[in-house]
Parts: C-alpha cells; structure tokens; sequence
C-alpha cells in the first residue's frame, strides 16, 4: 500500500481522432446510433472470422487516423492488442502501416492499456502521435476460448457475449480535442474464481483494486465523474463491484456502469452482456469521446477490467487473475456546448465523405457506406432533436441502460 | 492464510449472488425435444422395418442411427442445430444426433485451417472423450464377462 | 401407442441431461460421456434389453443406446472369440454409427461454413 499506482500527466495528449466498427449484432445494440460503421456481415468479406478481426482493427485504425485528419506517415507508433492467440490481429494489422508497433495483451482491458501506455510516450515528450487500438470477434474469441460456434449446447446465465468490434483512438501532443489527464495502473488482482463462465466475478475485485487506488491516489470521489465505465464486468460482475465497492465504504451512484451491460439490448440475448476487448474500445471511441467532444460528458474514469486467463491454465483448474486499468478522459469544452456540438456534427458530415473516397473501400462496401451516410444524417437529425432534452436527462437515459435501480 | 480466506468469503458471496433461473422451462424443453427426437428414430425405425421386415432388429437399429446420425450432420451445417440446442439444452444433446453434432460442428468450424490440421484433427475435440471412455468401458466390461 | 413410452422415457432421458447442465454446469463433453457410461454399466448388469423392449427409440436413440451396443458387442464377442472378442467387440457393434458420423462430419465440413450466432 501507500505507493501510488497513478501517473498525472504533465503535458496532457489530446484524443484528436476515433473511430469505431462492430458487427451487425452490435450495430442493432444500444450504442448502434454512436458507431462509426456497422459491418452488414461480421466475415467482413473475409475467409475466416480471425482474418476479419484482421481486417476490422486495420479500418479501425485508418478511420481513426482519417477522422485525426492526418496522414499515416505522421504516426510514430502504433499500439494494439486484441484476445486472440499471439495477439494476431494486431501485429497482422500493423503489418500493413509503416509505423513503430507495440502489440499489448491486457484481455479486455487492453484499449485502457494502450492508451496508458501511448499517453506515457506523448507525456514524456518521446512521440507526438500515437494511435491505441483494440478489437474482437465473437466468432474467433468463442472458437478459441469455448466451442465451435454450430455445438448446440446452451449458455450459463452468467456468460457473457464477446462483442465483434474494433476501436481506435489517435493520441495527439497538441490539436483540439478531449484530454487524458490521468491514468492508473491496476494490479493483478485474483480473488479465486474459477468459473470460465463467470468472468465478471472474476475480474469484479481488479475493479475494485484499481477503483480504490484510483480515489485514494487523485483524492476524488466517484462523484467527481460524469461518468465512470467498467468494461465488460456485465451486468453480473458491476453488481458485484457495486457491492464490493460499497464494502469499502464507497458508494457508486447512477454515473456508474459496464459497457458490458449497457451494450445490448434486452432481448438481444446476451444473458450477462457484452464482453471482450471489442466492447470497451468501441464504446470508447463511439460513445464516450463523442459526448466528451460535445461537452454532454465533462470528465470521465474509462476502466476496462480484463481476466488474463487462458483455456490451458482453466484446463489445469486455475482461478482467473482480472487486471483493471483507469483512464481519466476530460473535455476541453466549456459549459456553451451547444456550439461546439454543431461543429462536431459538420466534423462528421466530412468525415464519412472522405472515407467515400477512400480507395481502401471495395465497390460493396461503397454502396454500403451510401446507405450507411443515409442513416447517419437520419441519426444525426434525431440527434439534434435528441438534444432540445436538457443535458442531464439525456445522459441518465443512457446511463442506466440495462441498470434495475 | 488470509487470501484464502478471503477468496473462500468472495466464492461464497458470488455464488449467494448467482442469478436465480426457474429450472423448469428448460427441464420441460428439454424433455419435448428429446421425446420428439427418439419418436422420429422410433418412426424411421419402424420404416424401415415396414419396407424391409426380414432385417434383423440390430441392423435395422443401426440403419436409424446412421439415418438420425446423417440428418444431425446436416442440421449442423445449415447452422440449425445450434439453434435448436439453445432452445432444448440437454434434449438435443443427449441423443445420438447430439454426439453427431459434437462431431460436426468442429469439423466445420475448423475447416479454414485445412482438411489435414482443421477438419481431421479438431473433428474429435469434443466427441473423442466419448469414444474413449466408451471403447475403454466396453474392453472392462468383455474382459469381466470372460471371467464370469 | 408404444410411441407414448418412446416419447417419455426418451424425453424423460434426456431432462436427466439438462438436470445435469443446470444443477452442476457440465460441458456437453462431459455430458455425453456420463451417459455413455450409464449405457454400458445398464447393459453389463443386464438391465438395458428389459427396458428397450419397451422403451424402445426412447432408450435406444439417446447415447445411452450408444454404450449398451459398445457393452453389448463386447459381451457377445467375448462369449464367441474369448479375450479378443473384448477387444473387437464393442467398436464392431457401434461401427456403423461412429463410421457415419465421420462422414457426413467430414462431407458437410467441406460444404457448409460455420455462420455466426446472434
């Protein structure tokens, strides 16, 4: 104890791009609107699933680089990590940009990792733009780590969903943009849970861990966030880490909840929630950065949990270690934000156009990309009547998706 | 000492907090599916028994798990077992057509990696246990009988 | 009318599996093997073909029926050939099943590609 687990960043790096691409499912989850692109087959035009995981972090990271408004030469380092074996998408999808590479394994917390690791860089003055990505396939996560997708055989109630999705963030030494101010460090953390079905209990007390740190380092309460986000503890593991919080003598309102569990719908079938690195990174970069650009979010703890097991060590009757992460993310907007949402708005109108013009989109994609920029300004309008609702209302709406409170 | 007391407190405390599922839809499911399964192999038992009376009651048995066997197959893939597995659990496991899918459903899901390596290697990942422990059994089983 | 008996005794069958999925959270794997094993030790005490002449599909299609024929060659093999027959047996009574179960795997593992759930 006593030594601080926290790093404060002096020159703080700015998020100057994101983007984020899920599955069809996803894309018909709760965040659906907030997604960069939604892929209308999660093969992705690929052969296997682990090829379009591929395939998915590499536009991811174009995207993000695209939306930064800068070009691929003006990336230093690239840092990336997903959930398959030998992290092989990463390094495949890197294999393709003429860039430093750092491949991270954190398991689901790795986009919390990367950005910890890639604001160290920038703070220290080492590299001026890094980009942090991460993304994962349910199908190529459940052949791996479960049972081949076509095995009837039924779901715990307590599993959870591994989300196919990837999400990319371009860090940034100046521009505009949301800042990370602060990131902590969490410990290994294994409270002796050995049901590979239940990683939210595994991976609830690394929460805890990390969370307690966190306060005790910055000297905050939870009420200092807007927002605070566990990755994919589900809705099962977040009530065990409200518990255990609370335990500790800290209560987590209503600013509290799980990407996991806010993914989905409730009829979408995913018993616990979404899971998986895909889940926090997308959220990440569709979500929470857009409210942060808008100002709707002011500062929020962004902490990923990730059980670092293998099917081997289960097989060998280990308990599943969790790792947590926490990033503190601030806007750089003021209380007038209604202005700057409509800058972000136009932002995004040229956005999907020059992504159009790409010529990395394939003539399918092209048409897809049409429908897609239909929907996005039918999205975007009822976004702009989402916002004659105060602020307030509109934040707790999201907030306590999938929450019984 | 103290962790393992302290992870012995944390089990017990998930396992109170485990979601409460009412056992009795699935139970239930899980008995039609299966009920209806073993009356279509009784229905194709019968069959063929009815276009071919002289069979031997063994060999028409076969024939209906190899019939069984062939339509679990290609359920799987069409991708519609799974489906059905969702639904019934243990009624579509239990039967034989739940061993063909066990056996099916990684030969597809494998076949990226090669027809050597993918569908060959991995197509007893789940359903070789059964193989062995069922030839290693039957082996115990003659040679107790020999003695007796 | 004996369809009634195939409908409850196999469905009752197959409910002791979900039994078992829901009370103790066992892989299909295990599953499997469990009533593998239940098959051959019914047939070893005898109490397999009691059962199946009424029960019929109901005993016979669940992989319980898979284990008494594994039993059930062996027995009738070891009477006929002695210790080899213990050997030769058990696989020579399932073969049929075991032998089209590889080839439709393998056939349609060549057609079909594995689709995604939802």
């Amino acid at each position: 104890m006593g030594k601080s687990q926290t790093i404060i960043f002096k020159n703080k790096p700015v998020i100057i791009g994101s983007y984020s691409i899920v599955g069809p499912k996803e894309g018909k989850g709760n965040f659906g609107p907030y997604f960069d692109y939604v892929m209308k087959d999660d093969s992705f035009g690929e052969k296997s699933y682990e090829k379009a995981e591929k395939k998915m972090l590499e536009s991811a990271i174009v995207g993000a680089i695209e939306d930064a408004k800068i070009k691929p030469k003006d990336v230093q380092l690239i840092l990336a990590g997903d959930l398959l074996n030998q992290i092989i998408s990463s390094s495949y999808a890197a294999r393709n940009f003429d860039v430093s590479f750092f491949g991270l394994f954190g398991a689901c917390s790795t986009m919390a990792e990367s950005l910890a690791v890639g604001s160290s860089f920038i703070d220290s003055k080492h590299f001026q733009k890094v980009v942090c990505a991460t993304g994962s396939h349910f199908s190529s996560a459940e052949r791996q780590f479960r049972f081949p997708l076509e095995l009837g055989n039924q779901r715990p109630p307590t599993s959870q969903w591994t989300v196919t999705g990837a999400g990319a963030t371009v860090l940034s030494s100046t521009g505009k943009g949301p800042k990370i101010s602060m990131a902590t460090i969490g410990k290994v953390v294994d409270y002796g849970v050995i049901d590979v079905n239940d990683m939210g209990a595994a991976m609830a007390p690394s929460a805890m861990d990390t969370m307690l740190a966190h306060f005790r380092d910055t000297n905050t309460v939870p009420d200092d966030y807007d927002m605070i986000v566990t990755g994919d503890l589900g809705k099962f593991g977040s009530e065990i880490l409200i518990d255990l919080m609370e335990h500790n003598g800290i209560k987590l309102g209503l600013n509290y909840n799980d990407c996991g569990q806010m993914y989905f719908t409730r009829n979408q079938n995913t018993l616990s929630g979404g899971s998986g690195c895909g889940c926090s990174a997308t959220v990440l970069n569709s979500y929470i950065i857009r409210k942060l650009r808008t100002g709707e979010l002011k500062k929020v703890l962004f902490m990923p949990t990730g059980a670092l097991m293998s099917t081997t060590a289960a097989q060998q009757g280990e308990s599943i270690p969790g790792v947590c992460h926490a990033i503190v993310i601030e806007s750089d907007v003021g209380k007038d934000s209604k202005k700057n949402f409509q800058s972000v708005e136009v932002k995004k109108q040229t956005k999907t156009s020059s992504i159009k013009s790409s010529p990395k989109a394939k003539n399918e994609e092209l048409s897809l990309q049409n429908e897609k920029n239909d929907l996005n300004e039918k999205i975007n309008s009822k976004d702009n009547d989402k916002e004659k609702m105060t602020d307030g209302r509109k934040q707790k709406s999201i907030l306590s998706f999938n929450r019984e409170e | 000492m103290d962790d393992k007391k302290r992870n012995e407190a944390y089990n017990k405390y998930v396992k109170a907090k485990l979601p409460k599922t009412r056992p009795w839809p699935s139970l239930f499911n899980s008995f039609l599916v299966g009920g209806i399964i073993c009356c279509l192999g009784q229905g194709i038992n019968d069959l063929i028994l009815l276009w071919f009376p002289n069979m031997a009651e063994q060999s028409a048995w076969a024939y209906t798990l190899i019939v069984l066997i062939f339509i679990a197959s290609f359920l799987t893939g069409i991708g519609i077992y799974d489906k059905i597995g969702k639904f019934a659990g243990g009624g579509s496991i239990v039967p034989i057509t739940g061993f063909s899918n066990s056996i099916a459903s990684p030969a597809i899901e494998f076949k990226h990696e090669g027809i050597i390596y993918g569908i060959c290697v991995k197509m007893f990942t789940i359903a070789g246990p059964v193989i062995v422990v069922g030839i290693v059994s039957s082996i115990l089983v003659g040679i107790i009988y020999l003695f007796i | 009318m004996y369809y009634l008996w195939v409908f409850l005794i196999g469905g009752f069958i197959c409910m002791l599996g979900q039994v078992l999925i829901i009370y103790t959270n066992i892989t299909s794997a295990r599953i499997l093997v469990t009533f593998v094993l239940i098959g051959v030790l019914l047939e070893a005490f005898g109490i397999f073909d009691p059962i199946s002449s009424f029960a019929r599909a109901g005993i016979n299609v669940p992989i319980i029926g898979f284990g008494a024929s594994l039993a059930k060659g062996a027995i009738g093999a070891v009477k006929a050939k002695g210790l080899l027959g213990a050997f030769t047996g058990g696989l020579e009574a399932t073969a049929g099943g075991i032998a089209a179960a590889v080839i439709f795997a393998f056939i349609f593992a060549l057609i079909f590609k594995s689709k995604t759930k939802n």
